[in-house]
């Protein structure tokens, strides 16, 4: 019922994203609409190279669109000056990519001490507040630790702890297990599973048929344009005996 | 496969269909075990998909196989058990779990099955094979949100998660054909 009374947190009309001009004209994203609930996860999939990154960026307010209108957090991008674009994008939204972007001359801690420094807080309130991420990912023992020193899956998991050490609105994240093996790959997966359950909004572009899964709806995005998409909250799932080949 | 009667009457499911026969058969070919033995160790083996094992269902299996020959029953005398009827297997129990080991055949695809009932609802014009490939593509979703979702509940290196791991990347596998399907029947539509 609250998330009815607050509408969407982030919401996109007849997004467009064009490249290049007359035969050699690129539409990225064609007319892309959709609202995302506070609370909610989605998850938009699609082959590689078919607009899901810029779609992301759009949203994020990275890039601006051709034609369209983006809003987030009770906001309207379009019309924005740059530096207010960065103000609501460090006060509303957390960003994960497909790589960690961690500052390399920086440890763990201060990586993600890093937004909440540059949101205006004091340094100590930004020591505590990475102490409780790190903790959080999993990562307290490995604070000190330059990105260096630290595995794939670690890594990703402390750019998920500054992603979220502001407490956005929304975590945008663009294929955040595509370079993770399988197993790794599930440790961020299962993070992400548990900021979900905490009631986190999760917006996540994606190859990763597991992390489709374990959204609340999956849109499909083919050639720019959403093509599809299912609901998966609150849905029965099949009988997995059945599914793994037993018939007991 | 020919189109025999027998065939139409019974579709070729041998391999699921026996599957709960047979591992109690290489069960035994270790040693002679009580039912609730055996019981214990398939659910173990199974992990979280042990759900879908019945208590009766082992030990209805152990009769229909005594009953074929590939397994005796014995009592033997036991003070501290309820149960005293001891499984063992036959000779020709013996040979039928060494068949199975040597067998390489594998659960039958499903994507075949899957490929002609598309080609089939579009040329008969039944159904139309987007909206039949969506509806695979949701239960395939939430069959693999289930089992991840078991597999990290239950503990990490068991023998049960490993058979979940399979299921997931099987899954996996099944999606990202099933959106082959979608792009390929969307572009005909």
């Amino acid at each position: 019922m609250i998330r009815e009374l607050r509408g969407p947190v982030l919401w996109a009309g007849e997004l467009c994203k064009e490249y290049g001009g007359g035969a050699g004209l690129v539409r990225a994203v064609d007319r892309a609409s959709f609202a995302v609930s506070v609370g909610e996860s989605v998850a938009i999939v699609g082959p590689s190279g078919y607009g899901k990154s810029t779609l992301l960026y759009l949203l994020g307010g990275l890039e601006r669109p051709t034609a369209g209108t983006v809003r987030l957090a009770g906001r309207q991008l379009d019309g924005m000056t740059e530096g207010e674009l960065a103000r609501l994008r460090r006060r509303a939204l957390g960003f994960v990519f497909q790589a960690s972007h961690l500052v390399e001359e920086l440890s763990a801690q201060e990586n993600v001490e890093l937004p909440v420094l540059l949101a205006g807080a004091s340094s100590r309130r930004a020591r505590q507040r990475a102490r409780e991420l790190l903790t959080q990912v999993g990562l307290a023992d490995r604070a000190g630790h330059l990105p260096s020193a630290l595995s794939g899956g670690e890594s990703q998991r402390a750019a998920i702890a500054r992603a979220l050490v502001n407490e956005p609105a929304v975590v945008l994240a663009d294929e955040p297990t595509g370079n993770l093996d399988t197993a790794t790959g599930a440790e961020v997966l299962r993070l992400f599973g548990q900021l979900h359950a905490a009631g986190q909004t999760l917006v996540v572009v994606t190859h990763d048929e597991r992390i489709a899964a374990m959204s609340d709806r999956v849109i499909f995005m083919r050639d720019g344009r959403f093509v599809d998409q299912s609901t998966l909250a609150g849905r029965a799932g099949p009988e997995l005996g059945a599914i793994s080949g037993l018939d007991l | 496969m020919g189109f025999a009667s027998e065939s139409i009457e019974q579709p070729a499911r041998g391999y699921e269909l026996r599957i709960v026969q047979e591992v109690l058969l290489a069960l035994l070919a270790g040693e002679p075990s009580h039912g609730y033995e055996l019981r214990t160790r398939l659910a173990l083996a199974l992990g979280p998909l042990a759900e879908s094992l019945s208590d009766g269902q082992v030990y209805v299996t152990l009769g229909r196989l005594q009953r074929a020959g590939l397994v005796r029953s014995k009592r033997v005398d036991q003070t501290d058990r309820l149960e005293r009827k001891v499984y063992e297997l036959t000779r020709s129990g013996r040979e039928r779990v060494a068949a199975w080991l040597r067998d390489t055949s594998w659960p039958a695809p499903a994507p075949a099955v899957f490929h002609l009932k598309l080609v089939a609802a579009a040329a008969a014009g039944l159904a139309d094979p987007v909206v039949l490939v969506k509806l695979q593509r949701d239960e395939l979703l939430l069959a693999l949100r289930d089992a991840q979702q078991k597999a990290w509940d239950g503990p990490t290196g068991s023998v049960g998660g490993l058979l979940l791991e399979g299921v997931v990347l099987r899954l996996q596998a099944d999606l990202r054909w099933l959106e082959a399907c979608a792009a390929h029947w969307s572009a005909r539509g």
